[in-house]
């Protein structure tokens, strides 16, 4: 090799990597991406389709806190739940958001540590969506608790009773996992914006702007012997947060499969849940980040090449899944137990048979075919609907899986559940308070990591010529 | 950081003693000189230059810029960020407090017969032990990230030059610091000068 002669230099119109052809065809450099993306923040300028959003989402929000109101006066009493279905839509619905923010920590953390670049013009909103959904999952636990007031309870402390939480329980479990999850999103999201918080403080030439992003900043200077510790930081909280998610879901899995309830005491349940966890969230940031792409005309940096990978990793995930359900029916059948196969058949077949082949629909039939069309994945209208399809399905694979207690072992303790009024005002306020704080962020903080984006520029622009965070880290 | 160099007058600014009438002489201020600040347009003039000056012999030096720049680092002879082992202590020490809180409450605070298992039944222990173990180690990371970078600070000399607000946007700078023992306002300057800069400024503290 070392006699091989030099191969002939690689042309440089077009570099490295796909997604970063219309950064380079239309002509993008340092100030022009600080532009892009911080003036969107700094000049409050809006497009409709933010508002249409905004006061959408605001006007659920609404809606929570009326249901939140008359649920800390009345009781959980109001919601649909009974003694089969003690938890009902408050961990379908828990369950559901956690999923969706699964996908922000995958694309921040798996993707980076995978050297995979075009994550680096969805991250940054990716993981402000993990944040969001984490939040409106928390919410749910804490409602169903009866007096959330005493919600510290969860947590070992100190106190006069002598008393501490029982440390071999998932829901135990559950609690350190969705805490050290919120919180450690929070940082690594927190992390990667304090050099754009300091570009933006630099930027802005209002004096409030000046002033609160200058507190944000937290004095962020760019000196070079930070910096490489910064990347030292965002590398091992890439490589910690890859198991933590991982991690997460799984231990949300065992809140049932640790049960002996026939269909949910089951060893793929981890792996089954982490995939359809990926799966929704990833049809999440794709349904939102098309219409912010097209409203404020980022199209150089959400690629339609971007939109194509999501859809490939959906098409993966949408088919382990799919093994999922194969397999939770074809063990119940070969495993010869009466219960799992009575389950079964109760389930595809039952009473609720309804909801579990909108299911086979919605996640498994329609976007397994349609994905497989690289037009499909790279046309906006009908990638939309493929997402929203994928989080109906995935919502209904939770009250699928809840479903189940209404029809286990004995006939005598099967039961009935529907949902009342306020189990769904519930359900649409944390949409609301999802899509608010969403769209809040839009407005207040850049939706693009601009130091990220500047580095993947090719050096002859005065970018870092696709170098990115943690390949020069040590 | 505040130090006042050889060479440079060693009065102090003096405080506006009380009393004194608006128009009353102040003693003479002398501003302190931060130290020089050069700027470049790309990374790769500002890691050169880095490494010109490390080479000429500077040691209280530091380069700036929007992203990035690892040959910079290097050039500063700081290889290898200490973060790794402040995180894997801050890691090591949630994981065992997490394993020995567990331990303590299930075994002798609060011992509870779930099933006849035994109190210690440590496997289950494991999945709160591992989220300790991630909870701490990014805690420390953030915590410890500022902690040794000093931030956050909101007064830094460098903030005093206008131009240094394209150091988050699209400039390279190289300060070379008063501190440095090598450091002489005229002969930095020529020096700096010399590795073609866009511009040479002074900064003040």
């Amino acid at each position: 090799m070392a006699t091989a002669e030099l191969p002939p230099a690689r042309s440089t119109e077009l570099p490295l990597e796909p997604e970063m052809h219309p950064l380079v065809q239309n002509k993008h450099d340092l100030v022009s991406v600080g532009d892009a993306i911080g003036e969107v923040v700094l000049k409050g300028e809006h497009p409709r389709g933010w508002w249409i959003g905004f006061l959408a989402g605001f006007a659920m929000l609404q809606v929570l806190a009326i249901a939140v109101c008359w649920l800390f006066y009345v009781g959980v009493g109001i919601w649909g739940i009974n003694v089969p279905t003690a938890w009902g839509f408050a961990i379908v619905n828990f369950v559901w958001w956690i999923g969706i923010g699964h996908a922000g920590t995958l694309i921040s953390a798996i993707l980076l540590l995978l050297h995979q670049k075009w994550r680096t013009s969805i991250n940054r909103f990716s993981e402000a969506m993990t944040i969001f959904a984490v939040m409106c999952a928390g919410l749910f636990p804490l409602l169903h608790m009866g007096r959330p007031w005493f919600f510290y309870w969860l947590y070992p402390f100190p106190n006069v009773a002598g008393v501490w939480p029982q440390f071999r329980s998932p829901l135990t479990w559950d609690v350190f996992a969705v805490t050290t999850y919120f919180t450690v999103s929070l940082v690594f999201w927190y992390i990667g914006l304090v050099p754009d918080l300091a570009a933006l403080r630099d930027q802005a030439r209002k004096r409030w702007q000046q002033i609160v992003y200058g507190l944000l900043a937290l004095g962020w200077r760019g000196s070079a012997i930070h910096w490489r510790r910064y990347e030292k930081v965002y590398l091992i909280l890439g490589g910690i947060s890859t198991p933590l998610v991982l991690s997460v879901h799984t231990v949300v899995s065992f809140d049932f499969a640790v049960s002996i309830v026939p269909l949910w005491h089951a060893t793929i349940f981890p792996p089954f849940f982490v995939a359809g966890a990926i799966y929704s969230g990833f049809a999440m940031v794709v349904a939102i980040a098309l219409p912010v792409r097209k409203w404020y005309k980022l199209e150089d940096f959400f690629t339609d090449h971007h939109m194509d990978i999501m859809g490939k990793v959906m098409l993966t995930t949408g088919f382990l899944v799919t093994y999922g359900y194969f397999s939770e029916a074809y063990m119940a059948w070969y495993g010869h137990s009466l219960y799992e196969w009575g389950t079964t058949l109760e389930r595809m077949f039952g009473p609720y048979a309804w909801t579990y082949w909108i299911l086979i629909f919605t996640n498994c039939v329609f976007p397994l075919t349609a994905l497989w069309s690289k037009k499909i994945r790279t046309s906006p209208f009908w990638l939309e609907l493929v997402c929203i399809s994928v989080l109906i399905g995935m919502w209904f694979e939770r009250y699928v899986i809840v479903i189940t207690l209404t029809r286990e072992y004995v006939p005598a303790g099967w039961g009935h559940y529907s949902p009342t009024f306020w189990d769904y005002a519930t359900m649409i306020g944390s949409l609301g308070l999802f899509l608010t704080l969403f769209f809040l962020f839009l407005r207040y903080l850049p939706m693009i990591s601009i130091t990220e984006m500047r580095e993947l520029l090719p050096k002859k622009q005065g970018g870092g010529g696709g170098h990115s965070i943690m390949e020069n880290a040590p | 950081m505040s130090t006042v160099t050889p060479g440079t007058p060693t009065t102090a600014p003096l405080h506006h003693a009380p009393g004194q009438g608006e128009h009353a002489t102040q003693a003479p201020l002398v501003p302190v000189t931060y130290g020089l600040l050069a700027m470049f347009e790309t990374g790769d003039a500002m890691s050169h230059a880095v490494a010109k000056a490390v080479e000429a012999g500077y040691t209280h030096l530091d380069a700036y810029s929007p992203y990035p720049v690892g040959e910079a680092a290097d050039a500063l002879k700081f290889p290898k960020s200490e973060m790794g082992p402040v995180m894997f202590i801050g890691g090591l020490t949630g994981a065992c407090a997490g394993f020995i809180m567990q331990y303590w409450a299930n075994t002798w605070g609060y011992a509870l017969n779930i099933g006849g298992r035994p109190y210690f039944s440590w496997p289950s222990f494991v999945p709160i032990t591992f989220e300790m173990m991630v909870l701490t180690t990014a805690l420390t990371g953030l915590f410890g990230l500022l902690a040794i970078c000093g931030l956050p600070r909101y007064h830094h000399p460098l903030f005093n030059s206008k131009a240094f607000e394209r150091a988050t946007r699209d400039r390279f700078f190289v300060c070379i610091e008063a501190t440095d023992p090598k450091f002489n306002l005229a002969d930095t300057r020529a020096f700096l000068n010399g590795l073609h800069p866009l511009s040479v400024e002074e900064v003040m503290e």
